[in-house]
């Protein structure tokens, strides 16, 4: 007698995996990497790479010898940790230090809490986070799109084709008592909408090209790995907060089209807001989440220290997901009941 | 450079000092008064918070202990890892008589080993025996049997149980069993019960809690208790400790004298016993001290 | 056309209705039946008849006792065997009557003839009883009693019959050729139980996967009065009865109460035709349609059989259990059991039987919980599975209480949705028992 298997019900499983939603993910993020690979050469694909397969060995390791635990590292979660956080600094960084903050993104930000599902930071941003504290200036040095294609030499020798950020430019101008719309006539192609959707302006590796991550938002939103919400709202609350500010002073304030495609708002919405295991599960939950980390970028970005607020304000906001998650609860059927 | 120094000393001192105040203003306000004693019998358990005792956790039978004390009476409150040596500790400390207790042991009524009652179904299913037991008859088809998925080990405090691959049946380890009985609670089938560990660790049971007539259980296992009667019919008459209900025989702890005539009678051999079993001659041949591993698993 | 769905949840797994052209037959007779006495929800049915008696198909063979219970009748003619434990789908034993068959030999009371009977001449109380007396369930699974339903308590107050034609569950077409091959005895049955009900307004749910039941019956149904038939959006589980009730009619069944309480009654479309054979017919409920299904299934079929037959001869009759066959569910595959042989007999609540094989069968290894998401979404009654399986793993009952996991109705779309394979309804179910437990504990004290 073959042993006929005796489980409960649903005999039927989905379609979906751990593994399928990952490669997914890792899939939308290739038209990024493509760009990429063409605004800022090989050394885009190196670093990209180079994260990627130092978050999956870190994970293996750990996984292996520390935990002695079913080794998962494979399953694609890792490589996104590497391939967000490469996506989330500069193409001319030392290889050593993306390393090291993959090490950290992984072992820290994740493997620490016990891996896959309880870390509950974003770990490619804990990575960026520890970076950008450890090695300010090699984190905010910004090489020019395209000019410096193809080229091995990106230390910091060639200064020359090193170059503000947008975000960074707006940000320093108007510390110097500049009005935006001097800024916007002294470096219109920093301004320019289509430089910037397209990507062809200085900034990290993948965050630059607001095309390529909608290509890849697009992909995850067919495949219904995500819900519109997160973006959405994400991008709302960050077009609500500087779209206010504009309206009252646009000499002072820039449009708020500019802040979604400037720097990593469309990275974060799109990618690292949505990460499933760092954001709230209902969808009230999301709206509450995506739109309060949406203002909370647009704040920083405006009267914070730093150009770019969004990595901060995805990670702040993570810290509150717990507390989301325990007060908003889904709509239950038969709760709020208007038949009498 | 005075003040650069200065003023955040102040600041942070007059910000420590603040909340130094409110801490204490609130602890005084919310303050709960506390019996004393609470902490002294907490003290003397064990600290395994295992639920043995049935409160939540050492504390909460330390707090039902002394309020029992206050009604003059802890008789009814034990503590099973604890023993009698602790309750005595408690009893003196609090200044009350504690009734000695027997030593139990948790004990296995399951023979089905993989050789005995092969699987015939594969569970594939959230490992835990409570759901598996609302599923179906078990992977080797007795209703009654050890399913084998171990919700007895995960719960056992004590590191006192493992599950044996080869035979597909937990283990219990008599010497780091605290008779705490959170297995046998676990246990959605009642297999495993709290006996005395008896004179000299000579303990004899029936491995099995089958009720099914003998011939259908015979059927998936072969070490299954038929309820023939024989072991009754052996058991000597002064002594009568087995009873046989639903086709199956039951050895009364209490009354029984280890003699272990009953094991060899078995044609099962669903009778354990934590000794070597006399051999079937007819001269009443003194039982070895000695202890036997052989005869079961436990031991 | 008008497409209604309901609102919160839901998924849609592969529909695999591989035997939907094919028209009903008759299955063979057994050689030996075994009916359990338990075949409904509540207690089972007293035995009535002894060893070496006589009995013909429709005779009585228990009765229902207790509120909650329905009657057992024999499916074939012959001579009790005895009455024996019987191993249900569950491999636990159950207690059975064995009949030893022999020709098929009707009882006389029994009316054979093939017309339709439109004329309803029982009144109100007199259908209920006669449910009753036929021992007539809830014929979509879950095998609730259904002369219960019809028992409205005082105070409550009815206004629509809804007619289960959901079939949402994927493979199972037992409910869809009984609406094209017995559409008038249905519609006849809904009038039926309208009059039972004392209401009007009747409407069957089809999903749209069934357009030719939808074509047929919109169009018979203009023959009778307040029947309409509503076309619904492929979405499961539509088919449970709170479900239903607000795709069709957008009311909310409140937590913990009873379609009752909105003004709705559920019937599943077999049930229908069960009511109709009963009162028009004076046929107990002895037979029903099961699907026979699976991919590697040699021949598909939709078998008109007598309860108490051995599933593996309806399989046999359908060219044998096929190699790699690993799990024989009961029922569907989203709510189904499975069988622990195919030695089970077919009960009143059989809908289908599903062969699968190993790659179908088994679930894949879980993972670890990703927080997707995906189960809160697509839970239909708004719960969060992800958070309930956490608590049923550290045993927190009183917390899984106040996440309302007594409203589960385990339809198991959680599970399905879930990338990590996680056994989020074992442990749900689990939590709800012990919901339920500690209620009853609470309400005895």
């Amino acid at each position: 007698m073959s042993n006929y298997i005796v489980s409960l019900s649903p005999h039927a499983k989905g379609p979906l995996s751990t593994e399928k939603v990952m490669w997914a993910v890792v899939i939308a993020l290739m038209p990024s990497f493509a760009f990429s690979a063409y605004f800022f050469g090989i050394r885009g694909i190196v670093v990209t790479l180079v994260a990627t397969i130092a978050c999956i060995l870190t994970e293996f390791v750990i996984q292996k010898y520390l935990m002695k635990t079913t080794v998962t590292a494979f399953d694609g979660s890792a490589a996104i940790t590497g391939i967000l956080l490469a996506f989330n600094v500069p193409s001319s960084i030392p290889i050593w230090e993306v390393i090291l903050g993959a090490v950290f993104a992984i072992a820290i930000g994740k493997m620490v809490f016990g891996g896959l599902g309880r870390n509950p930071f974003n770990p490619a941003l804990l990575g960026r986070a520890f970076m950008l504290v450890s090695f300010p200036v090699d984190m905010t040095t910004w090489p020019i799109p395209v000019t410096t294609q193809w080229t091995w030499n990106m230390s910091k020798a060639i200064d020359g084709t090193t170059a503000a950020t947008p975000l960074g430019y707006l940000k320093e101008g108007v510390k110097m008592g500049e009005s935006v719309t001097n800024l916007v006539a002294a470096s219109p192609e920093r301004f320019d909408y289509f430089n910037l959707f397209i990507g062809n302006v200085g900034g990290c590796i993948g965050e630059v090209s607001a095309f390529a991550i909608l290509l890849g938002g697009i992909y995850l939103l067919y495949k219904k790995i995500i819900t519109w919400h997160i973006p959405v709202f994400y991008l709302g609350g960050l077009a609500l907060i500087t779209g206010v500010l504009w309206a009252m002073d646009p000499t002072k304030y820039a449009d708020p089209l500019f802040h979604i495609l400037a720097g990593g708002a469309m990275l974060g919405a799109w990618f690292m807001a949505t990460d499933m295991v760092t954001s709230p599960m209902t969808v009230k939950g999301q709206i509450v989440f995506a739109l309060c980390g949406g203002l909370l970028c647009g704040l920083i970005r405006i009267f914070g220290g730093y150009p770019e607020g969004c990595s901060y304000s995805i990670l702040i906001m993570n810290a509150f997901v717990p507390l989301i998650d325990k007060y908003i609860k889904p709509t239950r059927f038969g709760k709020e009941v208007n038949y009498g | 450079m005075v003040d650069v120094i200065l003023y955040p000393v102040i600041m942070l001192g007059a910000v420590a000092g603040i909340s130094a105040i409110l801490l204490f203003l609130t602890a005084k306000k919310f303050h709960v008064e506390e019996d004393p004693r609470i902490d002294t019998v907490a003290a003397l358990l064990p600290g395994a918070n295992c639920g043995g005792c049935g409160y939540p956790g050492c504390r909460g039978l330390a707090e039902a202990i002394v309020k029992a004390a206050d009604k003059g009476d802890i008789g009814g409150l034990s503590c099973p890892p604890g023993g009698s040596a602790a309750m005595k500790a408690i009893g003196d400390a609090l200044g009350m008589a504690v009734a000695e207790s027997e030593p139990m042991v948790a004990v296995l009524r399951c023979n089905g080993t993989h050789e005995k009652a092969p699987r015939t179904l594969k569970y594939d299913g959230a490992p835990k025996c409570v759901i598996a037991h609302t599923v179906f008859v078990g992977e080797k088809g007795c209703p009654n049997g050890c399913l084998g998925i171990g919700d007895c080990v995960t719960v056992c405090a004590f590191g006192a149980m493992y599950m044996d691959d080869k035979t597909g049946l937990p283990v219990i380890d008599p010497a780091k069993c605290v008779a705490c009985g959170a297995c046998a609670k676990a246990c959605p089938r009642r297999i495993i019960e709290m006996r005395p560990k008896g004179r000299k660790d000579r303990r004899v049971w029936v491995d099995c809690v089958n009720t099914e007539k003998g011939a259908a259980a015979m059927k998936y296992c072969k070490a299954a208790c038929i309820g023939c009667g024989k072991c009754v019919k052996e058991c000597p008459e002064k002594v009568q400790a087995i009873t046989l209900a639903n086709n199956l025989a039951y050895i009364d702890p209490k009354k029984c004298i280890a003699c272990g005539k009953c094991i060899v009678v078995c044609p099962t051999k669903a009778i354990h016993a934590t000794f070597e079993p006399p051999q079937p001659k007819p001269a009443a041949e003194a039982p070895k001290t000695a202890e036997a591993p052989k005869a079961t698993p436990a031991a | 056309m008008d497409l209604k769905t309901f609102k919160i949840g839901g998924v849609h797994p592969p529909e695999n209705k591989l035997s939907a052209g094919l028209p009903i037959e008759a299955a063979e007779l057994p050689k030996r039946a075994f009916i359990h006495l338990g075949q409904h929800l509540g207690a089972p049915a007293k035995p009535v008849v002894q060893k070496g008696d006589k009995v013909k198909v429709g005779t009585l063979i228990g009765t229902g006792e207790g509120f909650i219970s329905a009657s057992v009748h024999s499916s074939v003619s012959g001579t009790v065997f005895g009455i024996d434990d019987v191993v249900d789908a569950s491999g636990y034993k159950r207690k059975a009557v064995i009949i030893d068959v022999a020709g098929d030999e009707w009882e006389p009371a029994i009316d054979r003839s093939p017309e339709l009977k439109k004329e309803i001449a029982l009144d109100q109380k007199a259908i209920v009883e006669k449910i009753k007396e036929s021992g007539i369930v809830g014929l979509g699974g879950a095998t609730f009693p259904a002369h219960v339903k019809y028992m409205v308590p005082e105070g409550k107050k009815v206004d629509t019959l809804l007619i289960n034609a959901v079939e949402c569950e994927p493979y199972l077409t037992s409910d869809h050729r009984v609406m094209l091959e017995r559409a008038d005895e249905v519609l006849v049955g809904t009038q039926i139980l309208m009059k039972a009900l004392g209401v009007g307004k009747a409407i069957v749910g089809i999903e749209a996967n069934k357009p030719d039941a939808i074509e047929l019956l919109s169009r018979k149904a203009k023959e009778y009065t307040g029947i309409a038939v509503q076309a619904l959006k492929v979405q499961y589980p539509q088919g449970a009865e709170k479900q239903l009730i607000k795709a069709c009619l957008n009311r909310e069944v409140p937590s913990g109460k009873l379609p009752l309480d909105v003004g709705c009654v559920v019937n599943n479309v077999g049930t229908a035709l069960a009511v109709y054979e009963a009162v028009q017919k004076n046929k107990p409920l002895f037979e029903r349609v099961v699907t026979m299904t699976g991919r590697k299934l040699p021949k598909k079929a939709n078998f008109l059989v007598r309860v108490g037959t051995p599933i593996s001869q309806l399989i046999t009759a359908c060219g044998g259990i096929p190699e790699g066959t690993a799990k024989f569910i009961n029922g569907g595959p989203m709510m189904g059991k499975a069988m622990v042989s195919p030695e089970t007999p077919v009960t009143k609540g059989t809908s289908g039987v599903i062969l699968v094989d190993e790659s179908e069968a088994k679930r894949n290894a879980p993972g670890d919980c990703i927080r997707c998401a995906k189960c809160v979404s697509a839970c239909p009654m708004g719960l969060e599975p992800y958070l309930i399986e956490k608590q049923a793993e550290y045993a927190l009952w009183e917390e899984a209480e106040k996440e309302d996991a007594a409203d589960c109705m385990e339809c198991g779309c959680c599970q399905f949705t879930c990338p990590a394979a996680r056994p989020l309804l074992d442990n749900v179910r689990l939590a709800k028992a012990n919901v339920m437990r500690i209620r009853r504990e609470r309400s005895k004290k």
